[in-house]
């Protein structure tokens, strides 16, 4: 079966990246440009991983893990913190909230995949 | 003393109760006939203005010399050891004068009614009784004024060898010698100089009497000394109640005072006596109006003593006001001054209080007093000293209370000024800033001047802290900013970089990439790079607006000019989206302003704009108004105008609204903030509000004339 993520980032050139990454490791790809837009895709789709982005507008990326925290039905989905805010003390907000992973903007697109394959092993 | 004062007043009332009631029927018999002379009522009154400044400068004259004469001093201060003596004096003084003067009036005009003019009056007492041949009054009145002449001869002769010894010949000829000798031998050596200076002065009292005294009454040397004697009055009295009073001022003030008195007393009749003409009187020194000796400045209605009194003591207050005030006193003095005019602390601080910060030997100290008292009042003094305040009598280093101690025993034998030199001369003492004298001042003993000081300066120092405080708060808020401003451009650069980065590494690691996406990357590479540099571009312009290191290029320009250029170089983007742009005010219009920055502003509203603009039905207007003050300039869309939250924030660094559709608009986050900075710098202000049917305007006032506002 097609592994499913939803990629959360504001900025489309570093989705598009990360969209066609995913895509040659076979993943089904869904996009979100922010939090809300986030929330309304998982209302019907049930993702493996999400990949979010932290600083966004409207709804951010604490708020969207918050949400995904609280649905039963998302219970399996992971989520990893993917964002330029790198200081100790917002990985450990991040992590604290239930993050499964925190990984660091600027990124390599190589290490984001291999990252992300290990959690879903 | 005492005796011969009393016998004096006796004598004094028998002649008066004599020449009263003997010689006359009383006092109203001697009235009445005083009263029938043509010249009584100009004797008893005052016939002008005049004479009542004679009147008042005699009495003023007379009470500062009751204080300041050599023999008064000497008796009502130096010889005054208890405070009960001072209470008693206090009446019992007044009561003297008062009786000796019951009678002088009765005799005086007794004196006159008997010889008319034609003798001096001072010789009334004697010419009396002689005139009536009653010999044997005549006599005691002769004994009473020899004694009184004698107890002043001795007791002014006594005060002033002690002066000129103590304080002239001790301390600036032989101190040196004395310290070195014997304890004998000093003592031999002080008495002869006593000697010397009474023997001396005496001589050359005759000398002056031989020279002058012929030619003057007895009333007019006295006026002269009292006046000569007055220059003491002004540091004397002022400084009993005043604490800045400097000694240097006193100095000056005494100096020049004793010149003007000299001047306008003295030298007229000693010129008299040489030249025996009045020339001097008469003319003036070089014939000058201004400068008679009598007449200083015009002023011609004042008796000579009382001229003199009223000039000398006039400048010399002056002169010593000004110098206390300009110059800054020692530190000594000034503590003096503390301990001296505020009596209360007076008894605390007499023994203690001499702030002092130095170091002595017990040992150097009684060797100096063994000197000059000898060694059993020597061992004496200081074994009473220790068990006064408790010390142990073998006490290695002298303390304040022991300096001043000593100085005051030596004083009783060398006087004040030389037991300072020569205790000063075996301590060590380090300066005390004023500061540091009022701290300790204020510990021993709060004074109310010093306490005053220190309060000044505790509310200097609380204010400066309080500065402090607030320059810290404002340093540490900025410090805060500076970091969420690096926060926030960290941010902002990494997002390009990391478009960038993953990109460039799928590019080259992918070899199978579709041709139409290899290009997509690549341009979105380009993009990001675009963004990256503008956006450093933007902080450094900020952060040069920011700091104020950036300098404005103020210039006359045509307002209309600079909205055309700013439109033109945005038209483009403009036409991209099919936005009419209208420039409504076609009038020119000069102001002063840096026109590439206020086009950087325009440019900056207008791109705004046209982003917020919906495409194809945006219109976007800029527009001019003149005020009282300033111009306002105006850029007006019909875009979704500015939510309540943004309105707030708009013109913050970094701000961009949470409503700007997902996709985030080329802005660096800067660009409002670059203009509010820029317009800020020219003394004007940005604003922004919404309209009322739809989209928002921008605005911005530039004042006329920017000086007046710098």
């Amino acid at each position: 079966m097609m592994k499913k993520i939803l990629i959360v980032d504001d900025e489309p050139n570093i989705v598009m990246t990360l969209e066609y990454a995913f895509k040659k490791q076979d993943f089904e790809v869904f996009i979100a440009r922010d939090g809300s837009e986030a929330l309304q895709i998982l209302q019907n789709n049930t993702p493996d991983v999400v990949l979010l982005d932290i600083m966004m507008p409207n709804v951010d990326g604490y708020q969207t893990l918050e949400y995904i925290k609280k649905q039963n039905g998302l219970k399996h989905t992971k989520v990893v913190f993917l964002t330029a805010k790198n200081k100790a003390s917002d990985i450990e907000k991040g992590l604290k909230l239930g993050a499964d992973k925190y990984l660091s903007k600027p990124f390599s697109v190589k290490k984001i995949v291999s990252e992300i394959l290990e959690l879903l092993d | 003393m005492a005796f011969e004062s009393v016998l004096k007043l006796l004598f004094f009332l028998i002649i008066g109760v004599y020449v009263t009631f003997y010689l006359f029927d009383g006092t109203t018999d001697i009235y009445n006939q005083m009263s029938q002379l043509a010249d009584f009522k100009s004797l008893t009154t005052f016939n002008n203005v005049g004479d009542g400044f004679n009147w008042a400068f005699m009495i003023m004259l007379s009470f500062v010399a009751i204080f300041l004469l050599p023999r008064q001093f000497q008796v009502a201060v130096l010889e005054n050891n208890r405070e009960k003596y001072l209470k008693k004096a206090i009446w019992l003084f007044p009561l003297y004068l008062l009786l000796f003067n019951i009678f002088v009036i009765f005799i005086a005009w007794a004196g006159r009614l008997t010889f008319s003019d034609s003798v001096n009056a001072e010789y009334f007492t004697l010419l009396l009784p002689l005139h009536h041949e009653n010999t044997f009054l005549a006599l005691l009145v002769f004994l009473g004024g020899f004694s009184a002449v004698i107890s002043m001869v001795v007791v002014s002769t006594l005060a002033l060898s002690t002066m000129v010894s103590n304080n002239l010949i001790i301390p600036y000829g032989f101190l040196d010698a004395f310290s070195k000798n014997q304890t004998e031998r000093n003592e031999k050596y002080i008495k002869n100089i006593r000697r010397l200076s009474i023997f001396s002065i005496i001589i050359l009292a005759y000398f002056f009497y031989i020279a002058f005294s012929k030619a003057l009454s007895l009333y007019a040397i006295g006026l002269i000394s009292f006046v000569v004697i007055a220059q003491l009055a002004p540091s004397f009295f002022i400084g009993l109640f005043w604490n800045r009073g400097s000694s240097r001022a006193a100095i000056i003030g005494i100096i020049i005072g004793f010149c003007v008195s000299l001047y306008t007393l003295v030298l007229p009749f000693v010129m008299k006596t040489i030249t025996g003409t009045n020339d001097f009187v008469e003319f003036g020194l070089f014939h000058l109006e201004a400068l008679k000796p009598n007449a200083l400045f015009g002023i011609d209605f004042l008796s000579a003593p009382a001229h003199a009194f009223f000039w000398s003591i006039t400048i010399n207050t002056l002169l010593y006001l000004v110098f206390s005030l300009t110059q800054k006193g020692h530190y000594r003095e000034r503590n003096y001054a503390e301990m001296f005019v505020d009596s209360r602390n007076y008894s605390s601080l007499q023994d203690s209080a001499l702030v002092w910060k130095g170091e002595a030997y017990v040992a150097d100290i009684k060797k100096v007093l063994i000197r000059f008292l000898g060694e059993t009042r020597a061992n004496r003094a200081l074994s009473i000293f220790f068990t006064k305040y408790n010390l142990p009598q073998d006490t290695q280093m002298a303390d304040a209370r022991l300096i001043n101690f000593s100085e005051k025993l030596l004083t009783g034998s060398i006087g004040s000024s030389s037991a300072k030199i020569l205790i000063a001369s075996v301590v060590k003492e380090e300066q005390i800033s004023l500061v540091e004298v009022l701290k300790i001042l204020e510990e021993s003993k709060e004074t109310i001047a010093s306490n005053r000081l220190l309060q000044e300066k505790s509310q200097e120092l609380e204010q400066l802290t309080s500065k402090l405080k607030d320059v810290n708060l404002a340093l540490i808020s900025k410090d805060k900013q500076k970091d969420e401003f690096l926060d926030t451009v960290a941010h902002e650069l990494k997002t390009p970089i990391t478009g960038i980065r993953a990109a460039t590494e799928l590019i080259l690691e992918d070899d199978d990439m579709p041709q139409n996406i290899k290009i997509q990357f690549l341009s979105n590479i380009l993009q990001d790079s675009d963004r990256l540099s503008r956006l450093i571009h933007n902080i450094l312009d900020f952060e040069k607006l920011e700091t104020g290191r950036d300098e404005l290029d103020l210039k006359p320009h045509d307002i209309q000019q600079t909205i055309v250029k700013a439109i033109a170089s945005i038209q483009h983007i403009a036409n991209k989206k099919a936005i009419r742009i209208t420039n409504k005010n076609p009038h020119k219009f000069s102001v002063n302003y840096d026109e590439d920055r206020i086009l950087q502003v325009l440019t900056n509203l207008l791109s705004n704009a046209i982003k917020f603009c919906p495409p194809d039905t945006g219109q976007i207007t800029v527009d001019y108004r003149l005020g009282n003050s300033a111009i306002e300039v105006l850029v007006i869309d019909n875009g979704r105008g500015v939510s309540a939250v943004d309105l707030n924030f708009i013109f913050d660094k970094f701000y961009q609204t949470s409503e700007q559709n997902t996709i985030k608009p080329q802005g660096s986050g800067l660009g409002l903030a670059i203009s509010q900075q820029i317009i800020k710098k020219h003394h004007g202000k940005i604003w922004v509000k919404n309209n009322q049917k739809s989209g928002a305007t921008f605005g911005f006032k530039l004042p006329f004339n920017y000086l007046e506002h710098a």
